[in-house]
């Protein structure tokens, strides 16, 4: 009889369960645990890349497993974060020949649109505010996996890629043409709300 | 005379004074200059380089002239001084004194704030110390520059003053810190 009851149990949670994740579920990028990156990239001079971090961001994004179009992604940046574990860089970083990040403190991604492609991976596009400018901006995005955690939450994960010219940012510096571009590369865990 | 007597300053005081006044001036100049510096200027990296090693030189020679000063004899003022040139003259004295040794302690906070140690030409280098304070080279950043100019217009003043002394008055003044 127990056994039965347990079985009974299992399977409504197993129909519960496809039903309530087909719809759009929200989720808080998981800043308190910090199971969440945004990381960036620049070429040095063509020979290496520099790598460098933005440590305090906040947000949360929309998932629907059946339906892109409710799907949603929103993160703002504190910028004055940058952190590329060297202090006059990172100096010179926050000044205004790069982000003047005590006029803009905040960056800010709002997507406008996700598609699935072909390849599994997602095409989130969105609005990118960085340096008080405002572009269009693409990321494309991998969805690692979801479920339980073993503390009572429900996480999905995503790894994520995108590019942005920096002189599309209005950054004043000039690094050199091997060094226009920096490479984001994200990583964004998210607990159900 | 080697030290300072009541009437003169000694041969010491005196090219610690001269030096340490070219040098603030030139780390003035470069610091200005090297800031504005673009990415593939081949100073780009040698003129900080070179600000930090000789500012920490700067700072050692104030201390030892700080040192020297206290050693020796109190050089006084000229009996013809009035007393608010007197007390102007020794508040700028002190405020200089002060802002050389606050812009070596605000230099160092400024490259030291992520743990990297502060080298000194290829000589030796100064490890940092964690002082757990956030965006700790952005603050000292800023104090540095303020210190910097305010040093810089206490100098100005300072000169005005000498000049007054030695072209207007007419006085033994700047002659004292002559060798």
């Amino acid at each position: 009889m127990k056994t039965f009851k347990y079985l009974l149990a299992g399977l409504s949670l197993a129909l519960v369960f496809p039903i309530a994740q087909a719809k759009p579920v929200t989720y808080d990028i998981d800043v308190p645990g910090m199971h969440a990156s945004i990381n960036f990239k620049v070429n040095h001079l063509g020979y290496s890349w520099l790598v460098g971090r933005f440590d305090k961001f906040e947000g949360h994004f929309v998932h629907d497993a059946k339906n892109p179009k409710n799907e949603k992604v929103e993160v703002t940046i504190d910028t004055r974060s940058v952190n590329s574990n060297h202090a006059e860089r990172d100096k010179h970083l926050r000044s205004d020949d790069f982000l003047n990040v005590s006029k803009h403190p905040e960056a800010k991604f709002v997507s406008t649109s996700v598609t699935n492609q072909k390849d599994g991976t997602k095409l989130i596009k969105g609005d990118f505010t960085l340096n008080g400018v405002t572009k269009p901006i693409e990321i494309v995005a991998n969805k690692m996996g979801e479920g339980d955690d073993p503390w009572g939450g429900y996480r999905a994960g995503f790894e994520g890629t995108a590019e942005i010219t920096m002189k599309d940012f209005g950054f004043k510096m000039d690094l050199g043409p091997a060094s226009a571009k920096a490479y984001l590369d994200l990583h964004v865990e998210g607990i159900r709300r | 005379m080697l030290t300072n007597q009541a009437n003169q300053y000694g041969v010491v005081q005196i090219a610690l004074h001269w030096l340490i006044a070219l040098t603030i001036f030139g780390l003035f100049g470069l610091g200005l200059w090297m800031v504005e510096l673009t990415y593939y200027s081949s100073w780009y990296l040698t003129a900080p380089d070179i600000h930090r090693s000789i500012g920490v030189i700067v700072v050692s020679l104030m201390i030892l002239r700080l040192l020297w000063r206290l050693a020796n004899p109190k050089v006084v003022p000229l009996a013809t001084h009035k007393t608010w040139e007197r007390k102007l003259a020794h508040v700028t004295h002190a405020l200089m004194y002060v802002l050389i040794l606050l812009l070596g302690i605000s230099g160092y906070m400024i490259t030291t704030a992520k743990g990297q140690a502060l080298q000194v030409f290829d000589w030796f280098s100064i490890p940092a110390i964690s002082f757990g304070i956030e965006y700790q080279e952005d603050i000292a950043g800023d104090l540095h520059e303020i210190f910097a100019w305010s040093l810089i217009g206490l100098a100005v003043l300072h000169i005005a003053g000498a000049l007054k002394h030695h072209f207007v008055v007419r006085d033994n003044t700047l002659k004292r810190m002559l060798p």
